[in-house]
């Protein structure tokens, strides 16, 4: 164990390279630049792979390759870059090939600005792209995370073949904390005997996403949707505060999980009973844990940097047992801890 | 005593293709697996198959075989090589696939000389969804969506992939040739076979486009496509080596 000082972005990287990622295949966009010119360095200096693709859309289907071919790998980008690599997503879901795909969001729509945002919630967890999938999507909400959760990126998507998207935003991309580090850390590799690397002693293998066949690609869809429901089974993760007297939940996660987390500090010396969920995958959405809550507590306030767009899956979660409200902000602009206080 | 002499190359396999009577693409998807079985690398072979109607290429050929998204494919020939630089890594692909939407991971690969070989199969139109207009197609040539026959005014003339990829400086060996005849298939072969070995051999981006009969969307018979790459599309296209050893050959 190390304790080092980085940049959330850097810490992604770190986490990459550590995780054993073996290509990295990047394109500049604000406000993820410091993780690609990170890569630019590290990877070769551990002769890993490291590619400035010519567009986001190459970057995600060099990953793609090198996925096929049985290797660890991983683009970022910040959202109208995600927009792009979506295709490349879909493709990877279709064709169950495991990847890392990190979007470090900003304000939108369109070109929006550069400023920390968590409008691309719908995007990430939804699926996305096109056709019936989902992504295993982790949000870090501190420097520690975005190293952390990175490593545990690589795990998931090898374990169950398919992308997993880190979700950030430009505020903890870009702000630096200490944090502790793995030393001599070795991943646990598995085998991917379904790798693309010469047909030496075995039958040719195939990784397609096409399924022409008669009731083919439904079959491949019932398929995906039982890994899909294992996943929401085994891998939910949630970060509790103080939740165990409080009246008044918050639900919130990244960056707004930090502020909200301020203002339960203030609550609490006044008196008020707060306590905050915080949701570290999105994608299992941990919705039996806020089910439960949402018996116990007087009403849920869901704090985001967006017009509300996990409230939705907290209001599905709650179902009308308690009273949900949002405190959000748009296009850029962070949510105060004033001004969850007065919804408090 | 029975002699052999020709089976079916141990690269391809039995599979039935499902293109039209008289197509260039199972020419070419044989011509390759030959040439793989002559070099002895069927089994550090991974290849890329396009969208477009080579999109199930994977069946026929008897190697790893991987899909790309509509254009990516030197994309993901790119993340495969990088990853496993000593196997031998090879994308096909038709003229829509490679020169239109994929026209910048096409130039942005043969510019970094990734050392792999792209087969460019160039047949005038886009096959797979109905014979509609290519980057390639000709002008006056019709195609559902250029009824009229293609407009240099308002389309723009064909775009000769070879002659743009000739003006980097990294790509190894650049050449086009035809399916025409069985002189010019043989010729074909010989193409394929020098990009495999310069691949082998470590020098970098190889480039072989080949002019391809498409009877069903060039509008013609089987031996009427033949005569269509022959004349025509060669009056446009010409047959020729643009690039050896690394080198521009002279003009
Ligand atoms: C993103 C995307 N856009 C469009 C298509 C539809 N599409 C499939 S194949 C094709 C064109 C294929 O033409 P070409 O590359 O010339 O190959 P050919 O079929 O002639 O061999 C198109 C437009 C697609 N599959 N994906
Ligand atoms: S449409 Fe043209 S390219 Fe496609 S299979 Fe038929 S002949 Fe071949």
């Amino acid at each position: 164990m190390k304790r080092i000082l980085m940049t959330g972005n850097d810490g992604i990287g770190k986490g990459a390279v550590d995780a054993g990622c073996d290509c990295y295949f990047g394109y500049p966009i604000t406000p993820q630049n410091e993780l690609t010119a990170y890569m630019s360095l590290h990877m070769p200096m551990n002769d890993r792979v490291f590619i400035q693709a010519e567009s986001e859309i190459a970057a995600v289907n060099m990953v793609y390759g090198a996925s096929a071919a049985g290797k660890r790998t991983m683009t970022s980008s910040s959202s109208p870059g995600l927009s792009l690599k979506l295709e490349g997503i879909s493709y990877m879901a279709g064709s169950e090939l495991p990847a890392v795909i990190v979007n470090v969001q900003r304000g939108g729509p369109g070109l929006g600005n550069i400023a920390p945002s968590q409008a691309d919630y719908f995007q990430a967890v939804k699926g996305g792209g096109h056709g019936d999938y989902n992504s295993i999507v982790l949000a870090p909400n501190s420097v520690q995370e975005m190293y952390d959760l990175t490593v545990l990126a690589f795990d998931l998507a090898d374990k169950y073949r398919m992308p997993v998207m880190v979700l950030s935003d430009g505020r903890i991309g870009q702000m630096m904390e200490p944090m502790t580090v793995k030393e001599n850390y070795k991943p646990t590799l598995i085998d991917k005997p379904w790798a693309l690397n010469g047909c030496k002693g075995r039958k040719p293998n195939k990784v397609w996403s096409l399924k022409l066949g008669d009731g083919e690609l439904e079959e491949h869809n019932i398929k995906l949707q039982a890994k899909y429901k294992e996943i929401k089974n085994q891998e939910v993760l949630f970060d509790e505060y103080m939740i165990d007297d409080c009246d008044t939940l918050l639900v919130a996660y990244g960056t707004s999980a930090r502020i909200a987390r301020g203002a339960i500090d203030i609550a609490r010396k006044k008196g008020q009973k707060v306590g905050l969920l915080r949701p570290i995958t999105l994608w299992p959405f941990p919705k039996d844990k806020i089910e439960e809550l949402s018996t116990k507590v007087n009403k849920i306030i869901t704090i985001e940097m967006s017009a509300g767009q996990m409230l939705e899956d907290v209001q599905l979660a709650v179902k009308g047992q308690c009273p949900v409200e949002f405190v959000g902000r748009m296009g850029g602009a962070i949510p105060t801890e004033q001004s969850i206080i007065e919804k408090i | 005593m029975t002699k052999t002499l020709y089976k079916r190359p141990e690269a391809l396999t039995d599979a039935r293709t499902h293109y039209c009577p008289g197509c260039g693409h199972g020419i070419a998807h044989k011509l390759i697996a030959e040439v793989i079985d002559e070099l002895g690398i069927r089994e550090k072979t991974v290849a890329i198959a396009p969208v477009g109607c080579a999109v199930l290429a994977y069946n026929y050929w008897n190697f790893d075989c991987s899909e790309a998204a509509h254009g990516r494919a030197s994309a993901v020939a790119t993340g495969i090589k990088r990853a496993l630089p000593e196997k031998f890594v090879f994308a096909y692909q038709g003229d829509g696939d490679l020169a239109a939407i994929g026209t910048a991971e096409t130039i942005h690969t043969a510019n970094r000389g990734e050392n792999i070989c792209i087969i460019f199969v160039n047949n005038t139109v886009y096959g797979m969804t109905g014979g509609q207009m290519a980057p390639t197609t000709m002008i006056g040539q019709k195609t559902a969506t250029s009824p009229k026959g293609r407009d240099y005014h308002t389309m723009g003339p064909p775009i000769k992939v070879c002659e743009l990829l000739n003006t980097l400086e990294k790509p190894y060996y650049i050449e086009r040739v035809s399916l025409d005849s069985p002189a010019s298939i043989r010729k074909t072969k010989k193409a394929i076979k020098t990009a495999f070995e310069a691949q082998l051999a470590g020098k970098g981006y190889s480039f072989v486009e080949i002019l391809s009969p498409c009877p069903t969307y060039q509008h013609t018979t089987p031996i009427g496509a033949m005569d269509f790459v022959k004349g025509p599309m060669q009056e446009v296209f010409p047959v020729k080596l643009f690039r050896k050893d690394g080198g521009k050959i002279n003009e």
